[in-house]
């Protein structure tokens, strides 16, 4: 059994609800990506799975244990989230900042311990901050304070790390730099790591188990080899396209088809499904399949 | 909030002290020496502020007889005149540093203080409903502002409470809710008679003068009780200024411990006016003074308390002394000096670009 899950969860804000009856297992040592259009509710599943977001029905379950009933220091000791939306404190250091991923292991009297140290310095130097440590972290580059924030989460030592939309606002050599670092971390510390990411492409290089999510629910899971095909971008995305090797990895490399293939793509749609049908349900035929 | 750091500029220093068994505190000594000298500042100020007034005492007379060992005559001036006055103020000013630092924090805002969230104003509507309405006692208006501020505050809070209680949401708010009771103030003071008026206007302005031991104690056991509650509390509210998702993440309890320092800094505010009216700025200014002071990032509890209570005591001294024969109540003395500050706030802000 793998150590979280979720387990026939509905997820909502207020009334709107997101996913109903979503069951998602995470495979132990795996970097698994999430991916699916805008809203489809990725970013929603990623916050249930951190016991961010409770849900309305179902559950999510961390080592066997319903997540929302475990200790929140506990939790914060075995998952760490790195959200999408977090505040550098004015003034604040990068070593600063790193250390306060130690916050689940501290008490009031156990403040910094010399493992504490250990711990923050190592993060530091996998994430390659560490001649940063003096530094502001807003004198820092984007890219820069990205790692900074990962090296934070990664302070936190939790065997399970997951991450929301970790290279959105970066610029493409920053996005394969931050990647680059997920998938070492992966490899090399034997985490667990779930990302959302919005590019497919980098989805398709990275993972090592990819969930496709299209109005929440999954509609496909696996290795990108095994379940990226042009019948599933089209599914999922809604969007025509070619899917090759990878020249690099020989993982799968989705081309969108060009704009006028897929103009001419739906114009024959439109009128093979009106002419066969009421026209009323074309639209709704290449949109929704 | 308002510095921008800029590259040169030395790094906060930390130590760490660690016993055997495991055990280890984790110190910044530039805060922690800021912290001790506001302290000496503060306690230096109070032994000046009790040896002044119409029976002047040198400080050696001060000392002697706080320790008891003074004559009958001095004893007096100072056991039963001077001291209680000092001590309401060094709690009034830790009270409202330390409410102040943990509005600011938790609306990680530096205008998101109590003075200008409208607490002031709450407290101020309950003590002219007292004075006004009921002609009440002194310790009926005390009673009147105690809870005038606390339903202010819970009324900010409900409104602002949307999923979470967000720093933006808690200011807008508050200004709102803020003239609305200063409209409701307002009207209490037409409806007022010529004395009540009078009576009034002084309890606005917030003063010390007449404060004697019945204002300390229920002061000190407010201060007993909430302050090592919020001291115990201070390093998941420094995490929650990297917001909520990272702070929860991190094994925070956020909405409890928003909840309930929000709840201590309105009873710490709400109780510092009620003894001592609503003193002006002195929330707003001594996190940010502090703030500078230690140059550390987080929410500076302690040394706002002890920025507090220093200004307080010196702006008192100042409001007796400065201007000659006239004794002018301590509030307007916080209320230029933290207007200045405020003007100088937002000047600097629009020079780092943030307004």
């Amino acid at each position: 059994m793998n150590r979280l899950s979720a387990d026939n969860v509905t997820l909502g804000y207020d009334q709107r609800v997101i996913a109903e009856k979503l069951s998602v297992e995470i495979p132990d040592n795996s970097f698994t990506v999430i991916v699916g259009p805008n809203a489809c509710g990725k970013s929603t599943l990623l916050r249930a799975l951190s016991r961010m977001l409770k849900p309305s029905e179902g559950r999510v379950l961390l080592d066997g244990q319903v997540i929302q009933s475990m200790p929140a220091k506990k939790v914060a000791r075995t998952l760490g989230l790195l959200p999408q939306s977090s505040i550098a404190p004015d003034g604040i250091t990068v070593g600063d900042l790193v250390g306060r991923g130690r916050y689940p292991h501290q008490g009031l009297l156990r403040q910094w311990s010399t493992e504490d140290e250990r711990v923050v310095r190592e993060s530091m130097a996998s994430t390659g901050v560490a001649e940063l440590a003096d530094r502001y972290v807003d004198e820092l580059s984007g890219g820069q304070r990205q790692r900074v924030w990962i090296a934070m989460a990664l302070a936190q030592q939790t065997p399970l790390l997951l991450l929301d939309e970790p290279t959105t606002y970066l610029d493409i050599q920053h996005q394969i730099d931050v990647l680059d670092l997920c998938a070492e971390l992966h490899e090399q510390q034997g985490r667990t790591l779930v990302a959302v990411l919005h590019d497919l492409n980098h989805a398709a290089r990275y993972a090592t188990h990819l969930i496709a999510l299209r109005d929440g629910e999954v509609i496909a899971e696996g290795a990108p080899n095994d379940i990226v095909t042009a019948e599933l971008v089209e599914r999922v995305f809604g969007l025509r396209c070619q899917v090759i090797d990878d020249p690099e990895t020989g993982t799968p490399l989705v081309v969108p088809a060009a704009r006028k293939a897929r103009a001419a793509a739906s114009i024959s749609a439109v009128s093979a499904a009106s002419s066969s049908a009421v026209s009323g349900s074309a639209v709704s035929a290449t949109e929704g399949s | 909030m308002t510095t921008r750091t800029t590259t040169g500029k030395p790094a906060p220093v930390t130590r760490s002290v660690r016993t055997p068994g495991g055990l280890s505190v984790r110190l910044d000594v530039r805060a922690f020496t800021v912290v001790v000298l506001l302290l000496v500042a503060a306690l230096a100020a109070s032994v000046v502020l009790i040896g002044t007034g119409d029976f002047p005492i040198p400080a050696v007379d001060v000392l002697k007889t706080l320790v008891g060992d003074g004559s009958a005559s001095q004893e007096f001036i100072v056991n039963d005149l001077r001291l209680p006055r000092v001590l309401v103020g060094l709690l009034v000013g830790a009270s409202l540093g330390l409410g102040g630092a943990l509005f600011q924090s938790i609306s990680r805002n530096p205008l998101g203080s109590p003075d200008v969230l409208g607490l002031g104003q709450g407290s101020t509507a309950g003590a002219l409903v007292m004075i006004v309405l009921f002609s009440g006692s002194a310790n009926q208006v005390a009673l009147g502002a105690l809870v005038g501020g606390l339903m202010t505050g819970l009324a900010i809070y409900l409104l602002a409470w949307k999923r979470g209680v967000h720093g933006y949401r808690l200011v807008l708010v508050g200004i709102g809710v803020s003239a609305i009771v200063t409209a409701v103030n307002g009207y209490l003071l037409t409806k007022a008679d010529i004395v009540d008026a009078a009576r009034a206007v002084v309890w606005m302005t917030g003063s010390l003068n007449g404060r004697d031991w019945e204002q300390v104690w229920p002061l000190l056991v407010m201060c007993a009780v909430l302050v090592p509650l919020v001291l115990g509390h201070a390093r998941g509210l420094r995490m929650m200024e990297m917001g909520d998702d990272v702070s929860y993440a991190l094994g925070v309890r956020v909405e409890r411990t928003r909840l309930l320092l929000m709840l201590a800094a309105v009873l710490l505010t709400a109780g510092a006016t009620a003894a001592a009216g609503p003193v002006g700025f002195v929330a707003l200014t001594a996190p940010q003074l502090a703030r500078r002071l230690t140059r550390s990032p987080g929410p500076n509890l302690v040394p706002s308390m002890c920025m507090g209570a220093t200004l307080l005591i010196v702006a008192d001294w100042a409001s007796q002394r400065a201007f000659g024969a006239d004794q002018l109540p301590v509030g307007v003395v916080t209320g230029v000096l933290g207007g200045v500050y405020l003007l100088w706030l937002l000047v600097t802000e629009r020079k780092a670009g943030r307004i």
